[in-house]
């Protein structure tokens, strides 16, 4: 049987902020164990949380940033539960009155535009780590507080999705949300954009939901879709079987490939909620409010649109463009010095994210800067080179970070379009070849391309072809 | 040189009638002499209180000044001092020494004060009586089978017997004023968030407020200018201003009303209690005051909205203590929940444990509604209940306790009949007002008993002016247990 597959993310995002959310300790990656730690984030005996005002107002960004209604009065509170990796014994975390609620954001899937609700964006503090002990070492575990206390929000979506394709760009159009409003570098390797996902099906036209199942683990893109295919099929083939899939939590082992059990509903923990009495009520009033909102820059939805109208470009290249705001940025810059956003668009989807992928760069560490990418461009277009040698000159541009001019120049590769360079070579190819030139003026007029051809390969390649051209059927055509 | 209060001991160094190295090796002479029949320190700072001692007499020397220098001071010992033990008497903490000095703490060192050691308690401020001690119960300096009350006992009993000058304690239900009352001595519980809570190893987060202990009005006042005001590391203390409490004494206390609240004199009150607050209501009287009947008819609901709150906030508190990072850890342990249930279960006392049942079942899912949830309502209704009172008085007065310090093990099998020794306490912290208590006079075997002011949010000026203008008239706070 068909099912129809409902899906809801819930998704980590690590604030950008330069220290953690309720002690001055950095929040730097990589750092040895237990490096950027102090009495507040060990929760010693005596220390009180005090709330970093930017995190809060990065939280605030991307409330704004999705179009969810900030909460004018907010609340924290305590999650209770017992992991080494937790010093106090409780995360602090917003349940009752969190900074965000009744928000969306705007999916493309094969050309459908579909609205995703966000139900609720709200503030908490991420956990440590542990390591484990390997080979004599077996059996020991390690406690690493770095992270314990980095500022998070948890951005909590509608069960709005209908396939794993949807769940992918729903997250794709947030990370670039994230990215664009400066919230979080959304870097999956260091854990600052984390998903999980609640999965459930029903028979195609039934209204009410069926027993979910929460996917934890989800840590790469490519992992989110398999693992959700992976969990549809699971469930569809309980259904199949008569059985009902039961409510718990699993584990997405992506060694295997599939999902394993974690604990069920009624191993849940009861987590004790209650008003965090250490932290004051945080009010925020309209002024503030107006004046995170006018940080929010342009948004990638808005842009995409006004890409395709302003620029005429296709929606395809205008998503791509705006994956990303350097990428954005990359090409805006490049049209507002040379006015053709299609060419400039392909020269950018094209060769150079060819190299930048090869490199496993990102844009804005191009070393071919938007300045030089019209420097060639405009090489074109005054017929200095073809746009084939362009080819060439741009890898040259990108390996060297020379202006193509430079590479032209040295590398002798402009092309000849002075007539009495190219009469000396067409005199040469016509002398060597007076049996094609009977043809040619038999009627065989499509053998010019072999002279074209010819005097191209004599000029190593160099010649201005059109010129070549427009000089040999003058010389044909003559008695 | 021991008796001397803070006040005259200030005045003492200032005319260097003795320096406060002499000052401070009296008090500890003091202490070698009767710590063994009083026993309410849990360890002194011998050392280093001297260096701070010779440091003061360097700056008394230079002509600086600062309000408390070369004071000799006491700390209960659930305020954290950089470099020495503080272990909330409990086996968990026994060993623990704070990487960073509390707030407070912080205060009375800048001010020039030489804190000579850290005064016991009941584990975590958990107990009216000094009994949940790890360490040793503390005894009452007026009467050595008797307790010195709690939690701040060893504070009180320090004060009472002339150990320090003054003391630091901590009040979350009556742990400042009860122990105050059962040992002769002035206590004061500021209003919430007058004093910054960092440092302080939390019980109820929202109930739990430091406090001076001190052998005069005039001297708590002292003490509140330094330890008093705004701190950004405790987002729970307040922006008010913080006024010179000293100044204030001296204001005029006729015409203020005293709000006389009819729930505090029922019949669970000992009647020598009772008429020793009454004629100390007399004596305001002849002061130029005017008494009004008051009602606070919520009170008796008080006892069990603090057991929930408080308990409530203290399970999750102490979730920290789990044996990971420091403190103790029970080595009989060879997974993590063994390791969890065993290290608390041999780290913390009976008591301790008994309260983080309790909250931890208020806040279950399936009860949270019908005892926290009340709880907090409650507390409301509490709040309420003084704040109508205080449209017809400026002040209420009530006893400190229902009864003067009782035996030691007399209450030790029945939690019940612990808790309500603090009835008339709680109230105060958990409508978040200041509440002073000062000695009004003895029983017939000789035992302190003491009157409790309430005031309105941030007003300790009116009850610490009331307290001192009643001190001026009378001798109850000038007599010394014998020791
Ligand atoms: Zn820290």
């Amino acid at each position: 049987m068909k099912y129809e597959t409902v899906i809801g993310l819930e998704v980590h995002v690590q604030l950008k902020t330069q220290t953690k959310i309720f002690c001055s300790c950095s929040t730097e990656f990589g750092r040895p164990a237990n490096e950027n730690t102090c009495p507040i984030c060990l929760g010693m005996p005596g220390v009180l949380p005090v709330l970093n005002k930017q995190a809060v107002e990065y939280a605030m960004q991307a409330c704004l940033a999705t179009d969810c209604r900030i909460n004018p009065r907010n609340t924290f509170d305590r999650k209770n539960y017992f992991y080494p990796d937790l010093p106090k014994g409780y995360q602090i975390t917003q349940l009752n009155l969190p900074i965000g609620e009744h928000g969306h954001i705007n999916i493309n899937v094969n050309s459908v535009q579909k609205r995703i609700g966000i139900t609720r964006i709200h503030m908490e503090e991420d956990a440590g780590k542990l390591v484990h002990g390997e080979n004599e070492d077996q059996g020991k575990s390690y406690v690493d507080l770095n992270r314990t206390g980095t500022p998070l929000v948890e951005i909590v979506s509608e069960p709005e999705m209908r396939s794993a394709e949807e769940a992918r760009e729903y997250l794709n159009q947030l990370k670039a949300i994230l990215l664009y409003t400066g919230v979080s570098d959304c870097n999956m390797e260091e854990g600052s954009f984390r998903c999980d996902a609640n999965i459930s099906l029903r028979p195609f036209g039934q209204e009410p939901f069926g027993t979910r199942t929460e996917l934890k683990n989800l840590n790469s893109f490519r992992f989110i879709q398999k693992a959700i295919d992976y969990e549809v099929e699971r469930q569809t083939n309980i259904l199949d079987q008569g059985d009902k899939v039961i409510q718990e939590t699993r584990l997405y082992d992506s060694d295997k490939g599939v999902t394993r059990s974690m604990r069920s509903k009624e191993e849940a923990h009861d987590y004790r909620y209650f008003p965090e009495p250490d932290l004051v009520r945080l009010t925020m009033d309209n002024e503030w409010i107006e004046r995170i909102r006018k940080t929010i820059p342009e948004l990638p939805e808005q842009k995409r649109k006004r890409f395709v109208t302003e620029h005429d470009i296709p929606e395809y290249d205008a998503g791509v463009l705006t994956a990303s705001q350097s990428m954005a940025n990359y090409y805006e810059e490049c049209v507002a010095l040379h006015p053709h956003p299609k060419i400039i668009s392909n020269w950018i989807m094209g060769d150079l994210s060819y190299e930048l992928k090869n490199d496993g760069r990102e844009i804005e560490d191009c070393p071919v800067a938007p300045a030089s990418l019209i420097g060639l461009l405009q090489l074109i277009d005054k017929g200095t080179i073809s746009g084939k040698m362009a080819k060439t000159v741009f890898e040259e541009m990108y390996q060297t970070g020379k202006p193509a001019q430079e590479i032209v120049k040295q590398k002798g590769l402009a092309q000849i379009s002075d007539s009495s360079s190219i009469d000396k070579l067409i005199d040469d190819v016509l002398a060597d070849n007076p049996k094609q030139i009977e043809s040619y003026r038999n009627g065989k007029e499509t053998i010019i391309g072999y002279f074209v051809g010819q005097v191209m390969k004599a000029s190593k390649g160099q010649a201005n072809p059109a010129v070549v051209n427009q000089m040999l059927k003058e010389k044909l055509n003559q008695p | 040189m021991h008796r001397s209060t803070l006040t005259q001991a200030k005045e003492g160094l200032k005319k260097k009638q003795f320096s406060a190295l002499e000052l401070t090796e009296a008090v500890f002479k003091r202490i070698d002499q009767v710590e063994d029949n009083v026993k309410a320190f849990v360890h002194l700072t011998r050392e280093s209180a001297l260096y701070q001692a010779k440091e003061a007499d360097r700056k008394i020397a230079a002509g600086e000044d600062a309000p408390l220098l070369g004071i000799p001071l006491a700390l209960k010992d659930l305020i954290c001092t950089k470099g020495a033990r503080t272990t909330c008497s409990s086996r968990y903490l026994d060993k623990f020494v704070a990487p960073y000095d509390a707030t407070v703490t912080e205060r009375l060192k800048r001010a020039g004060a030489v804190i000579i050691g850290k005064t016991n308690m009941d584990e975590f401020a958990m107990g009216s009586s000094n009994e949940n001690s790890w360490h040793h119960p503390t005894l009452n300096p007026w009467a050595r089978d008797r307790v010195p009350g709690g939690s701040s006992g060893g504070s009180a009993a320090a004060v009472g017997a002339n150990e320090c000058m003054a003391a630091l304690g901590s009040d979350t239900g009556g742990s400042i004023r009860q122990p105050a009352s059962f040992c002769g001595i002035t206590g004061l519980k500021p209003t919430y968030g007058r004093v910054s809570r960092f440092g302080l190893v939390a019980f109820a987060s929202s109930l739990d407020q430091i406090g001076p202990m001190t052998k005069t009005v005039e001297d708590a006042a002292l003490l509140m200018n330094v330890i008093g005001g705004k701190d950004p590391l405790d987002s729970t203390s307040a922006e008010n201003a913080l006024p010179d409490f000293t100044k204030a004494l001296k204001g005029e206390i006729k015409g203020l009303k005293l709000g006389i609240p009819k729930e505090y004199f029922t019949s669970g009150i000992d009647p020598e209690v009772e008429q020793a607050v009454r004629e100390a209501i007399k004596t305001l009287e002849s002061l130029g005051m005017q008494t009004v009947e008051v009602s606070l008819p919520h009170t008796d609901y008080a006892v069990a909205t603090y057991y929930i709150l408080a308990c409530a906030e203290a399970s999750t508190n102490l979730s920290r203590y789990d044996g990971v990072r420091y403190g103790y850890r029970s080595e009989k342990s060879d997974n993590l929940l063994d390791m969890y249930l065993n290290t608390r279960s041999e780290g913390f006392g009976e008591e301790v444990k008994r309260r983080i049942i309790l909250g931890t079942f208020v806040l279950s899912s399936g009860y949270y509604d019908a005892y926290y949830l009340k709880g907090q309502k409650a507390r409301t209704l509490i709040k309420q209940d003084f704040e109508d009172a205080y449209k017809k008085c400026d002040l209420i007065v009530a006893p400190t306790c229902p009864a003067p310090a009782f035996k030691l093990g007399e209450k030790l099998d029945d939690p019940l009949q612990m808790y309500l020794a603090d009835i008339y306490t709680i109230s105060a912290n958990l409508a978040g007002i200041p509440a002073l208590s000062i000695p009004c006079g003895f029983t017939i075997d000789n035992l302190p008993i003491g009157l409790q002011l309430m005031g309105r949010h941030f007003d300790e000026e009116t009850l610490l002016k009331v307290g001192h203008h009643f001190q001026q008239n009378t001798d109850f706070h000038r007599k010394f247990a014998s020791l």
